[in-house]
């Protein structure tokens, strides 16, 4: 029974999300993101490594998709509709609702650039016919065996850490998140569980982060200060996440700042975004939601709908505008009216891939900016760069491996460097194994799996009922109570030819046999001398009847630092040894020598099964060893009373 | 209530709304056109007189002019409430009693519902809250409770109908009468209700495993599956295949359950009971009406059929229906008043009228009067986990999932919190369609606009089936309006219960015993069990063994003996016991394993003659010896003088040596232990 890695993308880099996790033979795929660096078949991950034949409704269980992020999903119409996969996909309701967003949304920009379609509107829309939306934590059984389950993992909208489970094993693909909450979203959150592997994202594996709120500050205040000036500013986007985001931060700014100045959102697409955070509010952090029966927060109330018209109308404005890279598009239309004006602003994302013209705003301060071989574009706007980051940062990543405690760590979707001193960061500290597989690299794992065997009622009942040890330090009086649960369970377990194995409970197992139990028991009958004894209890001779069990309670209390006995009437006990005194001249347990009745003093008679015998023996040599002190005539002398 | 692995559980927890129909509505001067008003006549109703008077048994005067008292589920007051463990509630209107059970002194059971029954249930709650304080402000805020108004004789006095609801049939039910729960108790029980999503896993104290699971009746309604080591237990609530509005019954999920309770007697409109072990309790299915079994199904058998036939289009009609009549009431210059406390048809309705005023020529606005309905309406256009699958494609296709959200903007439907809202006033215009609450006709905005058009015969009322409608409209009488009484689909059709519980082959069926006429005959492919209101029934005990799951690390440790002359191998087991997601599991001790393993139970026969030889080979010499003991039983005795000298004692289930040498003593003992088998 194992548990087998195969990572066909984001292995020691960020792009094309795609795990095949074979658990005990099933195997499922985390992700099927695509390669925005890439436009040859270096964009996808190597399928063919899934299957030779290209069979892959066979080879693969099912699909989950953590969240709707183009490196995530991006694959995905290409491995249905031109791969032909036609098994289960999973991933949450938003991101099926918002997934077809961003696909077309990529789809178009791809056609725009010239680019090979690489599937059509109709195979996007056919794609996620196949797919099973989930809610979070809502358990769903793929097959007989293999369970999976979403939690929330913040990041963006509908974003989920999937559980998979399958038999005895178990392990959590975590996909992007967020430790921290952001304006809209929650934090990850996820049940503690034993886990044999987690695969965790591993994007800011050194970064520490400070608080977000310093940084949304410096945004407003550069966007105040450039609309109050009469510019115009212009927000590149994708339409899904961050443009949310920033909006319910600038709409609850102008709230309270009681600005008119009319904030835009470029295309329907946007727009048509804002809808579905709308009905899946839900999905948001604790704070938005609880604003849905007033106003839902995504009603936004200074954000209205752009007009290529206005493109050139005088007086300040905010606009979003996709793509977020200014790589094409309207964005890039605006940036062309708007960056010669010194006047206005342009915000950059966190990121921006080589080759845009973002990515060129980005590398220092250019005057220029070189569009194609034609066009040139004199960039005198101000520029600020955003760098809000809804990825958890190596604190949160660390908190979390902590926290699921898992067996096996593979860390994936994060640059090589960092994510090695990650891993050594997390052998260290917490000392579980970790892996950080380039792709198409497998890393196989043993797997949790436990033995099943049949139990019984009365083995069940005998190990749930509590065992109470009462621990009393005798030293203080006042000590309190010290109770325990020394409950150790116990049974046998019985196996025939041809059956499943049962355990039992010890009583049990003899009227499976049909036998009865065989005692085996030990005796001895000794005496001590009377003068020993007087030294014990002065008194002996004077008690006219004698009272024996003073005498015992006595003799408990001189063995009491050594064994403790319990004083029942007429006799001393502990488990199963029993010591009384021996009134029985023929006592069969006495031994030659001190039975011929001459002997001046008492008795005593011990038996003991053979589960005490260490214990038996200590406490007789301990009697005699009190009677041999003062007569070192006495034949056995018990010196080394452990062997 | 059902006692599963000793834990006792229990199965919702509603009111009887329809016995709020006793008690007589508030008047107010502004709608007094009738020509008494019912209840401000005098608290010492004149009973007898009235049944002599009228043909009628009942007449408005007899109905009870005092603030209500709710009925709780009966003999459930019975109950020690810190005696359960699990609350499990299906629906909204399963909710509705829960403030009164988790105000008593003790409870301290764990409530579970599902996000939107919670939430939902916590509308009808509020509203209802909001909607007594009416009678409150009426009646005053004196303590007395209705029943202390009416001396004995005077409740046998009254009409048998009513006492029949104030009593229950045998007599019995005067215990169930609570005053209602305040905001504050409903707002207390909701904090001690865990919400679930469909298919959670929620692990009750580490041995039961509760999911949800959709049941179509109403949004966010569930059926049940308990999980716990030993069985599985499927409990389906009134479910409804394919629902206009909410997320279809989910019945493959209850395949193959040990046993299956079945409550859903939507048809038999069913007050219920289940029992099991020591237990007992009833449900009570408040306002759910009656399906008339209008068609004959005779199909093919099988899961295909069950999904095939679409309910939903056959709801539609009926609906279509209620529009057209409401439509014809408006063109007639009456008004429409729609009553209904069913969330997923009042949305359904909303839609289906926009259409058809838009259809018409006519400019109707509809009214939603509701304390809560402004709340409720936003809440159900942010919940699309919880729907059907065509609703869940407008939100895929990027379309709202309920109409009322764009007909709220355009202003074709108008929401107010009560009838005295100033904003409703100023709109107020006749006709109009006004959807509210129903509350068994005696509380809210209902009463009022009763008061206004039951003599309007243009008007229309449009009543859910299934409710005494006579006593219901008894105040209002005489009444020329319209009625138009109409049943929804609140459950599974009788007809279809047979093949679905074939499919489900649940080793047990638990079915309430009124309908053993119905399954009886069936008993032979459908192991039933009838269970009776109030009555414990013991479940037979399937299986003695439950599952245990041993660590690798351990089950790598054990030593294995093989039994003499027998095909078993047997091992002593130690561990630590876990109990986690309903799994029993034996982990390796923490501590080291002793080293000493000694057998500590013994068995088989040991005859003299072998052991002597037995020690022997170890060097130990003894002689046999015959002795008659005291005890009159013969022993046989082996005398051992080398090394030492020792006493073995062979009896039948002993063994017994003694001596006084500690080494001689366990070389002995080794030499009985190879003659015997132990563990």
């Amino acid at each position: 029974m194992a548990i087998d890695c195969l990572v066909l993308g984001a292995g020691q880099e960020v792009g094309k999300s795609c795990v095949i996790v074979s658990i005990n033979g099933k195997r499922i795929m985390f992700d099927c993101g695509m390669h925005m660096g890439y436009a040859d078949h270096r964009r996808y991950p190597d399928f063919s490594l899934i299957s030779k034949s290209a069979d892959f409704n066979s080879a693969l269980s099912c699909i989950i998709i953590t969240h709707f992020h183009l490196d995530h999903i991006g694959a995905l119409p290409y491995f249905t509709e031109v791969c032909g996969y036609n098994g289960p996909i999973y991933m949450t309701y938003p991101t099926k609702a918002l997934a077809p967003l961003m696909l077309e949304d990529y789809r178009k920009v791809m056609v725009g650039r010239g680019e090979e379609e690489q599937f059509t509107y109709e195979n996007i829309l056919d794609c996620m016919k196949k797919v099973t939306a989930v809610d979070l934590k809502q358990t769903v059984q793929v097959d007989k065996d293999l369970q999976i389950r979403g939690y929330y993992a913040g990041h963006v909208l509908g974003a989920a850490m999937f559980y998979a489970s399958l038999g005895d094993a178990a392990m959590v693909y975590t996909g992007d998140y967020n430790m921290t909450p952001d304006r809209h979203l929650g934090a990850a959150q996820i049940d503690r569980m034993q886990l044999d592997v987690l695969i965790t994202e591993s994007t800011y594996a050194t970064t520490i982060r400070d608080s977000k709120y310093a940084r949304e500050r410096e945004f407003l205040k550069a966007v105040h200060k450039c609309v109050s000036n009469g510019g115009k500013v212009l927000i590149p986007t994708f339409a899904l996440g961050r443009a949310q985001e920033l909006c319910i931060l600038l709409d609850d700014y102008w709230e309270r700042m009681n600005l008119k100045v009319p904030i835009y959102f470029s295309a329907g697409l946007t727009m048509q975004a804002n809808l579905y955070y709308k009905v899946l509010i839900n999905w948001t952090s604790q704070k938005v939601k609880d604003t849905y029966a007033t106003r839902n927060a995504f009603d936004f109330k200074n954000v209205h709908s752009f007009d290529r018209s206005l493109l050139d109308a005088p007086g300040p404005c905010v606009l979003f505008a996709t793509p977020g890279m200014i790589s094409g598009g309207f964005s890039l239309e605006v940036f062309k009216h708007w960056a010669p004006s010194e006047a206005n602003l342009i915000t950059l994302p966190g990121y921006c891939v080589a080759g845009t013209v973002g990515h060129k705003l980005m590398s220092g301060k250019p005057t220029k900016v070189d569009l194609d071989k034609d066009t040139q574009i004199d960039v005198r706007c101000q520029i600020h760069q955003l760098s809000f980051s809804p990825h958890t940062d190596a604190k949160g990543i660390m908190d979390l491996v902590k926290f699921l405690s898992p067996k096996h760590v593979v860390l994936v979707h994060g640059e090589k460097p960092k994510m090695d001193l990650l891993k050594a960061r997390i052998k260290s500290e917490l000392g579980i194994q970790c892996y950080d597989p380039a792709n198409t690299e497998t890393v196989s794992f043993p797997s949790t799996h436990f033995v099943k065997a049949d139990a019984s009622n009365t083995f069940i009942r005998s190990s749930l009922t509590p065992n109470f040890e009462f621990l009393k330090d005798e030293a203080k009086a006042m000590a309190p109570l010290e109770v325990r649960d020394g409950r150790v369970t116990e049974g046998i377990l019985a196996m025939e030819k041809g059956q499943k194995v049962k355990i039992l409970h010890q009583d049990e197992l003899l009227t499976m046999i049909g036998t009865e139990k065989t005692e085996v028991e030990f005796g001895y009958c000794f005496a001590l001398r009377l003068c020993s004894l007087k030294r014990v209890l002065p008194a002996i001779e004077e008690v006219s009847v004698f009272d024996e069990n003073l005498l015992l309670s006595v003799l408990n209390m001189k063995l009491s630092n050594e064994v403790g006995l319990q004083d029942r009437v007429g006799s001393l006990e502990v488990n199963s040894f029993r010591l009384s005194i021996c009134k029985n001249n023929s006592c069969p347990h006495r031994s030659n020598g001190d039975s011929d009745g001459s002997y001046e003093g008492m008795f005593f008679c011990c038996n003991w099964s053979n589960l005490d015998m260490k214990l038996a023996w200590r406490v007789i040599s301990l009697l005699k060893n009190m009677d041999s002190s003062v007569d070192l005539t006495n034949k056995m002398p018990f010196n080394n009373v452990e062997r | 209530m059902v006692n599963l692995c000793g834990f006792h559980i229990l199965f919702d927890c509603p009111l009887d709304l329809s016995a709020l129909t006793i008690f007589s509505p508030i008047s107010t001067s502004l709608y007094e056109h009738t020509s008494a008003a019912p209840s401000s006549d005098s608290l010492d109703t004149p009973v007898v007189g009235a049944m002599l008077e009228t043909e009628k048994l009942l007449d408005r005067t007899n109905l009870i002019p005092a603030e209500p008292y709710y009925k709780t589920v009966e003999r459930l007051h019975l109950w020690n409430a810190s005696l359960i463990d699990v609350v499990l509630i299906s629906s909204p209107m399963g909710m509705l009693g829960l403030p009164f059970l988790t105000r008593t002194d003790g409870f301290s059971a764990k409530i579970y519902a599902t996000e939107a029954t919670a939430r939902l249930g916590q509308f009808m709650m509020e509203d209802l809250v909001a909607m007594h304080m009416e009678f409150k402000q009426f009646y005053g805020p004196n303590e007395t409770s209705f029943l202390q108004l009416f001396k004995w004789e005077e409740l046998e006095a009254l009409p048998p109908a009513l006492k029949e609801i104030i009593l229950g049939k045998d007599g019995t039910e005067l215990g169930s009468w609570m005053p209602l729960y305040s905001a504050a108790d409903v707002r207390d029980c909701l904090r001690k209700v865990q919400t679930l999503k469909y298919a959670e896993e929620a692990c009750y104290n580490g041995t039961l495993i509760i999911k949800a699971f959709s049941s179509g009746l109403e949004i966010g309604s569930c059926n049940w599956s308990l999980k716990g080591p030993k069985r599985n237990i499927s409990y389906i609530s009134s479910s409804v295949f394919s629902s206009g509005v909410a997320m279809d019954f989910n019945f493959q999920a209850h395949l193959g359950s040990d046993v299956l309770i079945y409550s859903d007697f939507a048809s038999w409109n069913g007050t219920n009971c289940v029992g099991d072990e020591n237990s007992c309790s009833s449900l009570v299915t408040g306002g759910d009406c009656s399906i008339t079994g209008d068609n004959e199904y005779t199909r093919e058998l099988n899961a295909d059929s069950l999904l095939n036939f679409d309910e939903s289009s056959e709801e539609m009609e009926k609906l279509n229906f209620i529009c057209s009549c409401s439509m014809n009431s408006v063109k007639a210059g009456g008004s429409v008043l729609i009553p209904i406390g069913r969330l997923g048809i009042v949305l359904q309705l909303l839609e289906l009228f926009a259409l058809h005023i838009d259809s018409s020529d006519v400019k109707v606005p509809i009214f939603i009067i509701s304390s809560v309905a402004e709340e409720l309406l936003a809440y159900t256009s942010i919940l699309p986990e919880w729907l059907c699958k065509h609703r869940q494609e407008k939100l895929y296709s990027g379309k709202p999932v309920f109409g009322h959200e764009e007909l709220i903007k355009e202003k074709k439907i108008h929401i107010f919190p009560t009838v005295h809202s100033h904003e409703l006033l100023m709109m107020w215009q006749e006709p109009c369609i006004v959807v509210c609450p129903h509350w068994s006709l005696r509380l809210g905005p209902v009463v009022h606009l009763l008061q206004r058009w039951h003599a309007d015969p243009n008007s229309l009322l449009v009543l859910e089936e299934g409710i005494d409608t006579d006593l219901a409209l008894l105040p209002y009488k005489p009444i020329a309006m319209k009625v138009l009484e109409c049943s929804f689909l609140s459950g599974i059709k009788l007809e279809k219960v047979p093949p679905l519980l074939k499919m489900l082959q649940p080793k047990l069926i638990l079915l309430p015993d009124h309908t053993k006429p119905y399954f009886a005959p069936l008993s032979e492919s459908l192991p039933c069990l009838f269970y009776l209101e109030d009555e414990t029934l013991r479940l037979p005990n399937s299986n003695n063994l439950s599952e245990l799951h041993i660590a690798t690390d351990l089950a790598s440790q054990l030593t294995w003996s093989k039994m003499k002359n027998n095909e078993l191998t047997i091992s002593r087991l130690t561990g630590e016991l876990f109990v986690d997601n309903g799994k029993r599991y034996l982990l390796a001790e923490k501590r080291p394993m002793p080293y000493e393993i000694r057998p500590l139970v013994h068995w088989g026969k040991v005859d003299l003659e072998s052991l002597l030889l037995a020690l022997e080979k170890i060097g130990v010499k003894g002689s046999i010896e015959k002795v008659k003991s005291d005890d009159g039983y013969g022993s046989n005795v082996l005398n051992v003088f080398e090394p030492g000298k020792a006493l073995i004692q062979v009896k039948e289930t002993s063994i017994v040596i003694s001596t006084s040498d500690k080494s001689l003593a366990s070389l002995v003992s080794d030499a009985v232990h190879t003659l015997l088998d132990g563990i």
